[in-house]
């Protein structure tokens, strides 16, 4: 098929905006799948992806589509993630097309994200085709969100296609202006060959599937090819696409092409996204700009609430890792939880992500510590370490100054709650940046926010404070040097290593206050006073007391009836299980999770 | 010798108490006939004469709604099937309503010679919210016409933690009760159990809370102690030489054999019980029983039971559990919950309120 018949390209939108819909409607009306087949939402593939309605991982899907000027054309489909946590897989994903579909909900308008990832599309010169999608809603304005989109964009938009994906109504539309919009490829089929990865998947047969994106020469099967980051070779076993439901292969691609390589590639590690796969004997010259290494941003420690599935956990963290090369973990010892991993992760989408996969797929019960972010902390020796773990932060009396990530965070909201959000932001140590009418109604906010206050809850409150209504995206600014402390929490005298947390001086106050009061409600009263204390170095600032249990017995025995009391036993030595032993203190699991949701 | 104790669950009232769990049907008199003759089929199924039998205990329901005679046929029904000893303990649990002067007179007759009367509180008020019929003035009769009757080991019934009790009003119930020609006082906190009629929240916030529940506990082991009724058990308090032989057995892993719906067996190397149905306890040749346990009496059970008993657990008994046990003793004894002499471990008054925890720390 000759290149002028390929359009490669990808679907913008905002959670809920209609992104999954529209493929499933375009895999439809382009005969893909039959109707039979149709699953809802055919191209997100996990779980969670279907119930929390966003796209983890890019997927890709050729297309064969007869236009309206009687010529055949192939369509390959890239999804995209939409979070902010896989920013650097949506920019891998953008780079393999020359287009990007915006589906921008006709009632909502433009929101953060979307912003964000139109923004990344326009860098990288694809052509950017808008659409408006729900205008079979009563509150749908699209002639509001048209203007809000040349507005903030600057891309042409009145005369967007305007679409239900839900009701099937103008998907043609969209069809044609994929062929008449977007770009066809270019490359040169007989150049060496060079070809983007971005995305792969572990099949347990195949070992790990690349997708690819050929730019230059072509691949086919029997071909050494080299992935040119690490350098490892393979010897190409399938070559070709995908279509809606399965691997086909067809035994090469070439220049222009998306599709998938299979070479018994063993480890999910060797075939990073962003690199580029050259042929072994005749290499390219350079590789494809644009590739880096990513690397985790937050960290947490996850160990199973019962001891025993520490080998369980340790599968199911390998297993994960098969499919998703930016999880990192490595085994770490905690005195109050014992044996499990210091797992890192993109950002706190992806820790929520594994967290629940890990528990809802692998059938774990979890405690997970506070997620950290990584300081960077200059010894008075000049020594620079970076503390992803608060137990392993330094006697503050070594170091000379401390630093924490900032990120610059990007809010749009209706301007109703401009207040709340500023509030939000200034109690999170925001340095307010500036702000933009998108309409009369909308507005962009920014700011400059330390990292470490948006990994507990920051999402939550905000959206809570909004009404649901505020979107948010941040990207990573470096590092900036912060007045930090860490923050210790005692029971009965003792250090709780995996309560112990890093925070800034001025907020350590209140929030030891809250820490004590949560973990007085979340303890249960016991045989013995527990005193609860929150220390910054040897001094004590907060301190609560769960008071010694006065009463739990017993009283009547009689008709020599004891099943309920053996009954009772059976109960407490099942308890017992749920509760982690910490000297003489039992704690209940719940105890370390309360601690975790301070605002609620 | 291991001698046999038998419990006759007797499972009539005339009104039912909103706190009371047990098993109890409304008194009819055709019926409780019926009843007793189950009761005597039964005594008469499990027939041993090689078994010296040294306590029956009728408990309830109400066991003094059956009349002299009956409670009559069924001692003779003991006697004849088993070698019902000469000294036995032969407990009634009653209603302080039902002991008329006349029927006190009968029942020692009968061969009735310890009587459990359920007193509850010596002060009207919290009679009345706990739904009894009996008023302080008619429980002080009964125990002293009892007494003039020539019932010399008497037992009373004390609730602790009744909503609207306070200290004071318990002291007074306290200091009424031992006023009384009585020898043994059992005294339980109210526990609301599930599905009965105090389980509502009307009730359960009206009850005085833990901390409140847990001194009116202690104070009753002080101003009971301190009139010579010594505790015994969690719940159990005596003059010397009159602790219940029959509940003893409960709680000394002993043998006993439960008659009548709802009533339980720890014999012959079982714990059984029956179920709670009185039709088919009436109508059933012999008892139905449900095994609840195939090897009763294990480490767990014995050293639990053996723990609510104010002498405690003698490690001599255990000495499979004895390192184990005194590794765990220090901060128990230095928080004043146990006590250990270095055989026997026994909880101290303030661990007998926390004895579910501290039984487990012991145990586990």
């Amino acid at each position: 098929m000759a290149n002028d018949k390929i359009r490669n390209f990808c679907i913008i939108a905002h959670i809920d905006h209609g992104k999954s819909t529209l493929a499933d409607r375009i895999l439809e009306k382009t005969e893909t799948v039959a109707i039979r087949d149709m699953e809802e939402q055919l191209l997100d593939n996990m779980d969670i992806e279907r119930e929390r309605g966003i796209t983890i991982k890019a997927r890709a899907v050729r297309l064969k589509y007869t236009a309206k000027d009687g010529e055949d054309y192939i369509f390959n489909l890239i999804d995209t993630p939409g979070h902010v946590d896989f920013n650097y897989e949506v920019s891998r994903s953008l780079a393999a097309c020359e287009g990007a579909i915006l589906v921008v909900d006709a009632s909502q308008g433009i929101e953060a994200q979307t912003l964000a990832n139109t923004y990344l599309a326009i860098e990288h010169d694809l052509e950017v085709v808008p659409v408006v999608n729900k205008i079979d809603l009563p509150s749908a304005d699209p002639e509001r969100v048209c203007a809000e989109v040349e507005n903030v964009i600057g891309i042409p938009a009145m005369d967007a296609p305007r679409i239900s994906a839900k009701m099937g109504v103008n998907i043609e539309e969209v069809l044609e202006r994929i062929v008449t919009d977007v770009p066809a490829p270019k490359g040169d089929p007989e150049k060496p060959l060079k070809a983007l990865i971005f995305d792969s998947y572990y099949d347990p047969y195949k070992g790990v599937i690349i997708y690819v994106r050929i730019k230059e020469g072509r691949v086919k099967v029997g071909d050494n090819i080299r992935l040119m980051a690490t350098g490892a070779v393979f010897t190409v076993v399938e070559a070709g696409f995908m279509d809606a439901t399965s691997l086909v292969n067809n035994g090469s691609l070439e220049a222009g092409e998306v599709g998938y390589i299979a070479a018994s590639i063993k480890s999910i590690g060797d075939t990073r996204v962003g690199d580029t796969v050259t042929n072994d004997e005749f290499p390219c010259d350079e590789p494809l700009p644009g590739y880096r290494k990513v690397n985790p941003m937050v960290f947490s420690g996850i160990y199973p609430a019962d001891g025993a599935k520490y080998g369980d956990l340790r599968d199911a963290l390998e297993k994960l890792q098969l499919n998703d090369a930016s999880l990192s973990f490595e085994p770490e010892t905690s005195i109050a939880l014992g044996f499990g991993f210091r797992c890192g992760f993109l950002g706190l989408l992806h820790m929520e992500i594994i967290q629940e996969r890990l528990e809802r797929e692998y059938n774990l019960d979890l405690i997970t510590t506070a997620p950290s972010v990584i300081y960077k902390v200059t010894m008075t020796s000049g020594e620079v370490q970076y503390i992803d773990n608060p137990t392993n932060y330094p006697d503050p009396a070594l170091i000379q100054t401390a630093e924490e990530p900032m990120v610059k965070a990007s809010i749009l909201s209706p301007s109703d709650y401009v207040g709340n959000i500023m509030e939000l932001c200034q109690d999170r140590r925001g340095v307010f940046k500036d702000m933009k009418y998108l309409d009369d109604t909308r507005v962009e906010l920014h700011y400059e926010l330390p990292l470490n206050e948006i990994v507990y809850d920051f999402f939550d409150v905000l959206k809570s404070r909004t009404k649901g209504y505020a979107s948010f995206d941040y990207e990573m600014l470096g590092y900036t040097p912060s007045k930090l402390v860490k923050l210790d929490i005692l029971l009965n005298g003792d250090v709780v290593d995996a309560l112990s947390f890093i925070i800034h001086a001025d907020k350590a106050y209140p929030r030891a206050r809250k820490i004590a009061e949560k973990l007085k409600d979340n303890i249960p009263r016991q045989l013995f006073e527990v005193p609860i204390q929150a220390a910054i170095g040897g001094k004590i600032i907060a301190r609560e007391t769960v008071k010694a249990m006065r009463k739990d017995v017993l009283a009547k025995c009689y008709g020599g009836d004891i099943t309920r009391k053996k009954k009772l036993l059976e109960k407490q030595k099942e308890g017992k299980k749920r509760m982690r032993q910490l000297g003489t203190v039992e704690v209940p699991q719940e105890a370390f999770m309360s601690v975790l949701k301070l605002d609620s | 010798m291991n001698t046999l104790g038998i419990y006759v669950h007797v499972p009539f009232c005339g009104k039912k108490c909103g706190y009371c769990d047990f098993y109890s049907v409304c008194y009819t008199r055709s019926q409780a006939e019926l009843y007793v003759q189950a009761v005597i089929r039964n005594i008469r199924h499990y027939s041993d004469r090689s078994r010296t039998v040294d306590t029956v205990y009728f408990g309830g329901g109400t066991p003094s709604l059956l009349t002299a005679e009956q409670l009559s046929e069924i001692l003779s029904a003991a006697s004849e099937s088993f070698d019902l000893s000469a000294d036995a303990e032969v407990t009634l649990e009653a209603n302080p309503n039902t002991l008329t002067s006349e029927k006190l007179a009968q029942l020692r007759e009968s061969g009735i010679n310890r009587l459990s009367v359920g007193v509850q509180s010596m002060c009207d008020d919290e009679l009345k919210a706990l739904g009894r019929t009996h008023n302080a003035e008619r429980a002080a009769k009964a125990v002293i016409d009892a007494a003039e009757t020539g019932f010399g080991n008497i037992s009373c019934d004390l609730m602790l933690g009744i909503p609207g009790q306070t200290a004071d009003t318990l002291k007074v119930s306290i200091e009424r009760l031992t006023e009384l020609p009585l020898q043994h006082i059992s005294a339980y906190i109210l526990k609301i159990e599930d599905g009965t009629p105090f389980d509502c929240g009307e009730v359960r916030s009206s009850l005085p809370d833990e901390d409140t529940s847990a001194e009116l506990y202690l104070l009753a082991v002080r101003e009971l102690t301190s009139h010579g009724l010594a505790q015994y058990e969690v719940s159990n308090f005596a003059l010397p030489g009159f602790e219940s032989r029959h509940n003893c057995r409960y709680w000394k892993c002993s043998d006993y054999l439960g008659i009548g719906p709802a009533a339980h067996s720890c014999y012959e190397g079982k714990r059984f019980a029956v179920p709670r149905d009185i039709s088919a306890f009436i109508t059933s040749p012999s008892q139905p029983v449900e095994i609840t346990d195939e090897h009763p009496c294990g480490f767990e059970e014995y050293a639990m039971l053996r723990l609510r008993l104010a002498e405690g657990l003698a490690l001599s008994d255990v000495p499979g559990h004895r390192a184990d046990i005194e590794k765990k003793l220090s901060p128990l004894v230095k928080a004043g919950y146990v006590k250990y002499d270095g055989e026997r471990v026994s909880l101290t008054p303030e661990g007998f309120l926390v004895s579910n925890p501290v039984i487990e720390t012991l145990i586990f």
